[in-house]
């Protein structure tokens, strides 16, 4: 019985097979249990939980500690890489070099990371994701830099803005690139976690009140800078042209789950539209398509932290059903409603934050698409004309998109949805990078003994 | 069956082979129809090594090697685009004396086919090449052996076949094919196409293609493993080998290494495939032994190539034995990529003038008469 | 030399000496190895296929983007790997290709 990840979904699923006597192990890539949402600081760099994680603190605090409660309840295995899934097996990469590991059960919690889109300068030296900006902030107690501008197209914008000028921070800029229309008509749907509401109306009515300069509908962004950046400039929703000076970004628009291992797990994907990514189906309790691979939190469909503690304990239900111990049906039942009601209020945080296809409509040929290869999406429609190229693989082939160090993990849906625009088809008829082991780079001394 | 065809020569399966005949089939103004299951070259032809290679090579294909090498040199011209190819030439390494001795043996019988190769023992290896480890006594250089870019060369033979006037059909997985009294009949889910030739180079399905004419071959699944590191400052600037094969690995330009050795694993039906961890690791710890300076990268991806392999390691080429107007061209076995220009330059000639100008008896399908056809179950790899 | 991050919370603690491009530099017990480098410089490493440097974006072991070497010849990824005394990181080195 084997758990990846040890964010709230994997740890949480871990926690209930303990509760009911199932002994699972548990691995992870990180060396403290909480995953990036609740990602703690090194030991040594300890600070009062409220300061790191404000609201959620208390929620944080119970999933770092849940493990070692459990002491040898738990097989728990930090610092530890799944590079690979076949059949009954995983690979990983120890800190003593490569390893297998059986499982008769396995429960993916991989978890998300930032959705980036291409932008002019966005590889300078200082643009970093906005969960990077805040990343810093949480685990390091640093600042990207010190006048950092802000962008974002989801709800962690506010939270990071505030989070930043909370820490003394010149947030030089907050920019949604998403219209405050569609947050105002989505008001009664959000009301389904009115709590969740209160905190992102506390965030936003905070940085309005410290004079932050926070703009909507927010269009046409470009870093400028030599050797690193220097300078963002847009295009606000009046056609405005704005620029502010700042030596740092964070910017990134929603996320995107870390599906790989479910591939390599032989899941079966399908396209799912709102979410513009392909990703492994999975019933609502968590089975995935492949007997025995069971699925929760971000990793199999962004949800955000408290659906992903409620997926892995209802996971953790499915695989106590699947081995044919009883499950408490007043508990099952309990964790489907607010799972169903978690599913409204996610509808309408969507809608509020629609998707920024504006940003992919701007891109210029000459925008690097490719981070890691440095390809352009003057390659990508090249590939597209002159070979007739409709398949994302077939692109990737030509043209060498997605073979760098991050196997098209920031650049893949990007370039699926150029291609789709070069071609003219729809997102879901272009495909997915296939993926192949390892799922992130191992060291070629991994192989010895 | 919504489309009917009729054309002088059908052809099935798109990778290299396929869409050089093509290309060659329409210079000499035939009409020809060209069916893929997949994408053209994103089979063998586009997941191979990429070595450019006539060292090593059993003699009976040395003709054929020889051959088709001219024709890479001018590839770029023809094709319209880069297929990366340089002649960064081939050494195949000696760890023993007696890897040594079949070097110099291989040395002597490859010059009878007009092949150079500069033997080279300890001291010049270690100026020549002072990136490899210890334990390489000796080697044999074929300079003029190279390297290119399996991903391009596919499709842009595909292209060029297009743009002479191929009717080259992808996502069109063959189901049958017969030859009646009017010529053969190819049919898959939405195409009959009806023609008075016949090409088979489906590849790893070229066995059952053959099947369907009553000739059964021993031809098996070859999935050979291999692995690609992080970009690296260029320093390996020949393709290497070992004698007995094993491991094989190149730097590109860019500076990602690609090495590999052993095979991985292969779906029960012949038509996936993926790496295998163990073969993986160990590619991993062959390749730091023969080149120490590979130990400071990261393996950034793995898989699997897949190809059709036959008992005696050359391939099927020529004419079949039962069906008249057919040719084959399959079970390359791991080394079709340098062939696949001239191979289409062969099934033209035999089409059009009824032979080739290149001696193919070794290759005759009628070596394997009275065999039966092998189960799915993959080869044992040698590079 | 400034570098891209700046401290916000100050925690001090222990500190840890390591050289970047031979200069020594001090970081503190706690930090990420990106932390310690980005404190003084403004790029982890040289970009192989352009003009530029990079310096990392995900900060979160994802986007494979912040790998240095040290003089060692180890690759590490620095916003995964806690520094350590003794580190030496190459950033200014060879270029590949």
């Amino acid at each position: 019985m084997v758990i990846v990840g040890a964010g709230p979904a994997g740890v949480r699923c871990a926690e209930a097979l303990v509760h009911a006597g199932v002994r699972p192990i548990v691995i992870d890539e990180a060396e403290q249990p909480g995953g990036q949402v609740y990602r703690q600081p090194p030991t040594g760099r300890a600070r009062r939980s409220s300061a790191i994680y404000g609201f959620e603190a208390k929620k944080a605090v119970s999933i770092h500690r849940a493990i070692g409660d459990a002491g040898a309840r738990i097989d728990y295995r930090p610092g530890t890489l799944v590079w690979n899934v076949y059949g009954d097996g995983l690979d990983l990469l120890t800190r003593e070099g490569s390893r297998q590991q059986r499982f008769d059960r396995l429960v993916l919690a991989t978890g998300a990371m930032d959705r980036a889109l291409p932008f002019p300068g966005w590889t300078l030296p200082g643009v970093f994701t906005l969960g990077g900006a805040q990343i810093a902030l949480k685990a390091q107690g640093v600042a990207i830099g010190r006048r950092v501008a802000l962008v974002g197209a989801g709800p962690l914008l506010p939270l990071v803005a505030h989070q930043y000028a909370n820490a003394g921070v010149d947030v030089v800029a907050v920019l949604d690139t998403t219209d405050f229309a569609a947050k105002r008509a989505q008001l009664s749907g959000l009301c389904a976690s009115a709590g969740t509401l209160a905190k992102g109306l506390w965030y936003t009515t905070r940085n309005r009140l410290r004079g932050l300069v926070v703009r909507y509908g927010v269009r046409s962004l470009r870093a400028t800078g030599a050797g690193r950046v220097e300078a963002l400039a847009w295009r606000e929703a009046s056609g405005e042209e704005c620029s502010v000076a700042c030596d740092a970004v964070g910017a990134s628009f929603g996320l995107r789950s870390e599906a790989q291992l479910a591939e390599l797990a032989g899941c079966r994907f399908a396209f799912a539209a709102a979410a513009r990514q392909w990703l492994p189906e999975k019933t609502p309790e968590g089975r995935s398509s492949v007997a025995g691979v069971y699925l929760a939190g971000d990793g199999a469909r962004i949800g955000g932290a408290d659906v992903a503690e409620l997926q892995g304990r209802r996971a953790a239900l499915a695989v106590l059903e699947d081995l044919g111990l009883t499950v408490n049906r007043g508990e099952r039942e309990s964790l489907d409603r607010a799972l169903a009601r978690q599913a409204r209020f996610r509808r309408a945080l969507d809608a509020a934050y629609p998707f920024p296809g504006h940003l992919l409509d701007a891109v210029g040929d000459d925008e690097i698409v490719c981070r890691c290869e440095g390809v352009t999406a003057a390659a990508l429609r090249q590939a597209a004309r002159d070979h007739a190229a409709v398949d994302i693989n077939r692109v990737k082939a030509l043209t060498r998109i997605g073979m760098g160090r991050c196997q098209g993990r920031v650049c893949g849906e990007v370039a699926a949805e150029l291609l789709a625009r070069a071609c003219g088809s729809d997102l879901e008829r272009v495909g997915r990078l296939r993926g192949q082991p390892p799922v992130k780079p191992i060291p070629i001394v991994a192989s010895a003994p | 069956m919504s489309e009917s065809l009729r054309v002088d020569v059908t052809i099935i399966g798109g990778g290299i082979a396929g869409c050089a005949a093509a290309v060659a089939l329409r210079k000499a103004r035939l009409t020809v129809a060209l069916l893929d299951k997949s994408l053209c070259g994103a089979a063998a032809s586009g997941v191979n090594f990429g070595g450019v290679r006539q060292q090593g090579r059993d003699l009976a294909e040395l003709p054929i090697a020889r051959r088709a090498r001219p024709l890479w040199d001018g590839l770029n011209e023809r094709l319209g685009e880069d297929v990366e190819f340089e002649a960064t030439g081939h050494l195949k390494l000696a760890r023993s004396d007696a890897d040594m001795a079949q070097l110099e043996r291989y040395a002597q019988d490859a010059a009878a086919h007009g092949l150079r190769l500069e033997l080279l023992g300890t001291g010049a290896l270690r100026s020549r090449a002072p990136w490899l480890g210890a334990g390489v006594t000796g080697a044999s250089l074929c300079a003029e052996d190279g390297q290119a870019n399996p991903r391009k060369v596919g499709p842009a033979f595909a292209r060029l076949a297009r743009r002479l006037g191929a009717d080259v059909r992808e996502h069109e997985a063959v189901r049958s094919a017969t030859r009646g009294g009017a010529g053969f009949e190819t049919r898959t889910d939405r195409l009959e196409v009806k023609s008075r030739f016949l090409v088979n180079c489906a590849g790893v399905g070229a066995g059952e293609v053959a099947r369907w004419f009553g000739e059964d071959v021993p031809l098996r699944p070859l999935v050979p493993n291999m692995l690609v590191t992080e970009p690296l400052p260029f320093f390996i600037d020949r393709s290497i080998g070992v004698c007995g094969g094993g491991v094989y690995l190149r730097q590109i330009a860019r500076g990602n290494a690609i090495l590999g050795g052993g095979g991985g694993w292969g779906d029960a039906d012949c038509s996936r495939s993926r790496p295998a961890t163990a073969t993986s690791l160990a590619a991993m710890a062959s390749a730091i032994a023969l080149v120490p300076a590979l130990a400071g990268s990261l393996v950034i991806r793995t898989w699997a190539g897949i190809d059709g392999a036959m008992p005696d390691h050359i391939p099927v080429l020529g004419f079949s034995a039962t069906t008249p107007d057919l040719v084959h061209a399959f079970g390359f076995s791991g080394h079709g990529f340098q062939l696949g220009p001239i191979v289409g330059e062969i099934i033209a000639e035999l089409l059009t003038e009824g032979r080739s100008l290149s001696p193919l008896a070794p290759f005759a399908i009628e070596r394997f008469a009275g065999a039966t056809a092998a189960p799915c179950a993959p080869v044992d790899v040698d590079a | 030399m400034a570098g891209l991050f700046q401290r916000a919370i100050d925690q001090g603690g222990a500190a840890v000496a390591l050289t970047i491009d031979g200069e020594a530099v001090q970081a503190q017990q706690g930090d990420l190895l990106i932390t310690a480098i980005l404190l003084h410089r403004e790029s982890l490493r040289r970009f192989e296929f352009g003009a530029g440097s990079r310096a990392g974006f995900c900060l979160m072991a994802a986007c494979q983007d912040c790998w240095v070497r040290l003089a060692d010849g180890r690759r590490l990824r620095a916003c995964s790997t806690p520094v350590e005394a003794g580190m030496a990181v190459i950033i200014e080195g060879a270029r590949p290709g």
